[in-house]
């Protein structure tokens, strides 16, 4: 909401094309991208209207992160009328969030809001006014559905864990407070022991989120799923299925595990890495053994195993062992070939479940895809998959979030040994806060004066 | 029955600490200006704490002084003790807090009033307004004067449709059983003004004879007091302490047995108290495990053996306030000179209000203090002063006077209450302003006396004071800044400070800016060539201290001013909006608020809003011009 600031987005819809456009738009638009990015000439010496070709380099380590082409526009020839940068990344969503990531670290960018850059435009005359109700419609329906996500996202993990660490804070913040505004009132004294204390306790939760969201796996790169099963129950249709039926492909990621190969699709906005041990088996024993093999290392890597059966063919010794594997996993049972007879005891199948649901398909028919999805949004919603609440933790902006308050408690730390009076301090305090809150889509408001007068008991 | 008095420009409803620098502001403005009170006797009284400042509300009487307002003069000038508060924190939040003689205060201010030219001070209760138009140009007294005026400022406190509550009695009336004012209270409603009920209370006062002071801990004053004035250079009075005790089991316990008779929690009160200034029968239940509660005792005055007893506040009934006093370390003998009690009045919920303090419902009609819902003298006289000015530029047809949330507490204050309103009565906090570093108690003058000069409220000979010490401050920090030196240089300096050796060289500003050096030490090695006075040299040392702390707010302070700038229309139909929320649309139409920035605050309206807001104001402004062209 505040204007003329520098802001940032990835332009391009998520899970269209392997090109995605980060769009940076605002008066520190082009010294933000220059500090990051490696070319011949400074973006800052050139002219408008160019494109050049270099890395994104992460400044903290100074290594090169992604081969970017960057075009740049100067204001007011420009979408938004101000300065701007676009950045084009081919190496699709993962290098796209990382480039994000490096972006935002930037103090002088910030993620931009639902339809912002066609505020701009607007804002800035260059969108003419018979435009400007269409305007309001996508910045409210943009702003609906992430409002409509915020609500989903408050019921969940990650929303408690992040008011949990807000409780931490605010707390302090109160303590500070009352220190201030009843400095003779028998209330324990704010020390800086205790001040570091509450910080780094913050600091280490920060960090525990922000560690599951990089060491994985969720949305940056997917639900980790793998298809397994015996030789010819049905894999490889199924990826097909997946990837071919859904229009949102992402992208294909060249294979960090060789024969594997991973797909990356979003179901019900679930992102998913599909890796497939289909389509390497089926021409020897041999072959046959390692695909097997391959199953089992997936099984172990893997946050969900989409375990498939042939409805046709009673259970294998095969089958058994692989199902005896998966005990303690989040698994979803696929009877495939529902057209054929029934062969199947299921019966058997159960005991191996542990709460697991069973989803009866027919791929040929293409039928069960509807119950395949519904089976894992209920387990990602409802918690059953581990990890789930990391998944918001993983969008750009959270982390960003995150890391804004977590520089915050490390700077009230610093200052505390620098002898910088509590009131002071405080300010950092609250940005952690308040950078908090943002996550939640929560108002800063009256709430610490709440806390304050809830914690101590003050007055005349 | 009713004559017609005389006309005025301004009329001023209540002489307590808000009417009085209504009023004052008013007629120093130019305005022929009449201040009525019920009770004559009763001007600038303080029927609570005999104290004036504090965190916050001691910025507050700072920020009036810089103004050009009394409330800090008068204290300065009849206090009986003076403590810089929270000196061990950062300058932002050193706060001075006086002991007053209540007695004298008094005298003092209604002297001043008396003395004061085109200020007419008249005892009278208004039982209504005059009505025209829908607009307020007058006042009419129980007596049946008819005062006419351009601009009318209530204040009245919590004489608003008054009650005392006490145990089980109960009974109309003002503070320390003053006449209550209830006629008022129709009209205002009549009017098509919203009445909320609140509830404050008082701890009774003991006779000092027969206090055992032994049982309890001395707190002295300051021995070189500071002054809430900019103009008060120094002051020879002997200073008295107050004493701390505190609340003993046995007083816990009273308190318990008795909870069936307290009104608090058998719900013969309806108002909202204050958070704040609880009772100390709610601190008690609301924190029952805290085993002890501090009591403050403190003198009402020099000639008087009264005290106050701070943390007591309560509405138990008197032979239940006895029993309590006297499980008191320090009170087992004391003598209880007046009850404590609980009292109930109406506010005007403050929303209805401009941040100029006039209410919209009713042009011409400000209303200023206990009246809009806060508690305190310092919120009082800081809304009072406003809603002073701004009746006295509208009768004089100027731009009214807004101060900003990173201009000034009072500010902070007034735009809480009209564009978030509130639940039980506002006290200022330090807490609730965003830039507190920029809002300190040292710089008040640097904020607001070059706009109290210009509506004519400081004098040239102050204001020429004022520039010369801005100068002076600026031209000292350019020295210093231009004062290079080597490690070597100031290697004794540093040892001294018990401060790390430079690494390298620099400018002296870089010693400063280390806590532990401070401008005293430098002042030693590298003497100013300016004569510069304590004020200029504190001034200095924080204005160089806090730089980058101060900056970073200063960089907030011009996100947010942005937002300000951005007006919005006052005839703006929210109606018209297409995308708005609609619980946001509700809210803006009730708030109308004036800037972007102030609709940004109203609880309810989402940044989404402020988009769409933004849509439609440039829609607005572009349509408009090509209107005009």
């Amino acid at each position: 909401m505040i204007e003329h600031d520098t802001i940032a987005a990835i332009a391009t819809a998520v899970g269209e094309g392997g090109i995605a456009i980060i769009r940076v738009s605002g008066p520190q638009a082009i010294q933000a991208v220059d500090r990051i990015f490696q070319t011949k000439q400074s973006l800052c010496d050139a002219a408008s209207h160019t494109i050049h070709y270099g890395h994104i380099v992460n400044p903290d380590t100074n290594e090169r992160e992604e081969e970017v082409l960057v075009s740049l526009m100067r204001g007011p020839r420009s979408f938004t009328a101000e300065d701007v940068v676009e950045i084009n990344a081919h190496g699709g969503v993962i290098a796209v969030a990382r480039v994000m990531d490096i972006l935002l670290q930037q103090e002088d960018v910030r993620i931009a809001e639902p339809g912002e850059f066609t505020k701009r435009a607007f804002l800035n005359g260059r969108i003419d006014l018979m435009q400007a109700e269409a305007v309001i419609d996508l910045i409210r329906s943009k702003s609906d559905r992430a409002f409509a996500v915020a609500r989903k996202q408050a019921e969940g993990v990650l929303s408690n864990k992040i008011k949990a660490l807000r409780q931490n804070v605010i707390e302090l913040l109160a303590h500070i407070e009352v220190n201030i505004d009843y400095p003779e009132h028998d209330v324990e004294e704010m020390t800086s022991q205790y001040i570091r204390e509450q910080c780094e306790k913050t600091i280490v939760e920060i960090d525990h989120l922000l560690k599951t969201a990089s060491e994985g796996k969720i949305l940056r790169e997917g639900i980790l799923t793998a298809i397994v099963g015996r030789p010819n129950v049905g894999k490889s249709s199924l990826m097909n299925t997946l990837t071919q039926e859904n229009r949102a492909i992402v992208t294909d990621i060249p294979g960090t595990t060789r024969d594997v190969i991973e797909q990356y699709v979003t179901l019900n906005g679930i992102p998913l890495r599909l890796l497939d041990t289909a389509g390497i088996r089926e021409t020897s024993d041999v072959v046959e053994r390692i695909g097997v093999e391959r199953s089992r290392d997936a099984i172990t890597e893997a946050d969900l195993i989409l375990f498939v059966l042939n409805n046709n063919e009673p259970l294998q010794e095969e089958d058994r062992e692989l199902l005896k594997s998966l005990q303690g996993r989040s698994v979803i049972v696929i009877v495939n070939k529902m057209d054929l007879p029934t062969k199947l005891e299921l019966d058997e199948v159960i005991p191996f479940l542990n709460g697991g649901s069973i989803v009866k398909m027919s791929m040929l028919q293409q039928e069960g895809l509807d119950q395949l999805e519904a089976a894992i949004s209920d387990m990602f919603f409802e918690g059953k998959l581990e990890a789930n609440d990391l998944t918001y933790v993983s969008n750009v902006r959270h982390i960003s979030l995150l890391k804004r308050a977590k520089q915050s408690m490390h700077d009230a730390i610093e200052a505390t040994y620098a002898g910088i009076p509590i009131d002071v301090i405080q300010i950092d305090a609250r940005l952690a806060w308040e950078a908090l809150g943002e996550i939640l889509g929560d108002e800063a408001g009256d709430s610490l004066i709440d806390q304050i007068f809830s914690q101590f008991c003050l007055g005349k | 029955m009713g004559y017609t008095a005389k006309q005025y420009d301004v009329i001023v409803v209540g002489a307590g600490h808000a009417g009085c620098e209504a009023a004052l502001a008013a007629a120093r403005m130019g305005c022929d200006t009449l201040l009525l009170t019920i009770n004559l006797d009763m001007v600038a009284f303080m029927p609570c704490n005999p104290s004036i400042g504090g965190p916050a509300k001691g910025h507050v009487v700072r920020e009036i002084d810089a103004l050009g307002g009394e409330m800090g003069r008068n204290i300065d000038k009849t206090f009986i003790q003076m403590r810089m508060l929270n000196t061990g924190k950062g300058p932002a939040v050193h706060a001075l807090r006086a002991q007053a003689d209540k007695f004298m205060y008094q005298h003092e201010m209604k002297k001043t009033i008396e003395s004061t030219p085109n200020l007419t001070l008249r005892q009278g209760m208004v039982d209504e307004l005059i009505m025209e138009d829908g607009r307020c140009v007058g006042v009419v007294s129980q007596t049946g004067a008819r005062y006419h005026a351009k601009a009318v400022v209530v204040t009245t406190g919590t004489y608003l449709r008054g009650k005392i509550i006490m145990g089980e009695l109960m009974y109309e009336s003002g503070p320390n059983n003053q006449q209550p004012s209830i006629k008022l209270a129709a009209c205002l409603k009549e009017n098509g003004l919203e009445l909320i009920r609140f509830k404050t209370g008082t701890p009774p006062r003991v006779n000092g004879e027969t206090i055992d002071f032994s049982k309890t801990e001395i707190q002295p004053g300051d021995e070189n007091p500071k002054f809430f004035s900019y103009e008060t250079k120094e002051s020879n009075v002997e200073q008295i302490p107050c004493w701390l005790t505190y609340t003993s089991e046995s007083t816990h316990k009273i308190i318990n047995d008795n909870l069936h008779r307290a009104p608090m929690f058998s719900g013969a009160i309806e108002g909202t108290g204050p958070r704040y200034c609880p009772s100390i029968e709610d601190k008690i239940v609301r924190f029952a495990d805290k085993p002890k509660h501090q009591i403050f005792l403190e003198p009402e005055g020099r000639n008087t053996l009264e005290y106050y007893v701070q943390g007591f506040s309560t509405s138990m009934p008197e032979d239940v306030q006895l029993d309590m006093i006297r499980s008191v370390p320090g009170l087992e003998n004391a003598q209880m000179m007046r009850n404590g009690y609980a009292i109930e009045y109406d506010a005007v919920v403050p929303t209805q209000l401009w941040p100029t303090l006039e209410t919209k419902k009713i042009e011409g009609l400000f209303t200023a203090g206990q009246i809009n819902g806060t508690s305190g003298y310092e919120e009082a006289a800081g809304q009072g002063i406003i809603a002073g000015i701004n009746a006295a530029r509208k009768v004089q047809g100027k731009e009214p006077v807004i101060i900003g949330r990173a201009d000034g507490y009072i500010g902070v204050m007034i735009d809480d209450l009209v564009t978030k309103g509130t639940n039980d009565p506002y006290r200022l906090l330090t807490s609730r302003a965003e830039y507190r570093l920029l809002l300190r108690h040292d710089n008040a003058d640097l904020r607001l006396t070059p706009l109290g000069y210009e509506i004519g409220l400081i004098t040239e000979e102050r204001y020429q004071a004022f520039l010369r010490k801005k100068e002076l401050v600026e031209l000292e920090i350019q020295r210093l800044q231009e004062t290079k030196i080597k490690p070597s240089d100031v290697k004794a300096l540093l040892d001294e400070a018990g401060s790390a050796e430079l690494t390298q060289g620099g400018s002296v500003i870089l010693l400063l800016r280390r806590p532990e050096v401070t401008y005293e030490m430098l002042e030693k090695h590298f003497p100013s060539p300016y004569e510069l006075t304590e004020e200029m040299k504190e001034q200095v040392e924080i204005q160089i201290k806090y730089a980058g702390y101060i900056e970073k707010q200063l960089q907030q302070v011009e996100r947010l001013n942005k937002m300000e700038r951005k007006r919005i229309p006052e005839d703006i139909d929210y109606q018209d909006i297409k995308g708005l929320a609609n619980e946001a649309r509700q809210k803006l139409e009730l708030i109308r608020p004036l800037s972007i920035g102030q609709a940004s605050r109203i609880g309810g309206v989402t940044p989404a809003d402020i988009s769409v807001l933004l849509i439609y104001l440039e829609h607005y402004n572009r349509v408009t011009a090509a209107k005009g062209s």
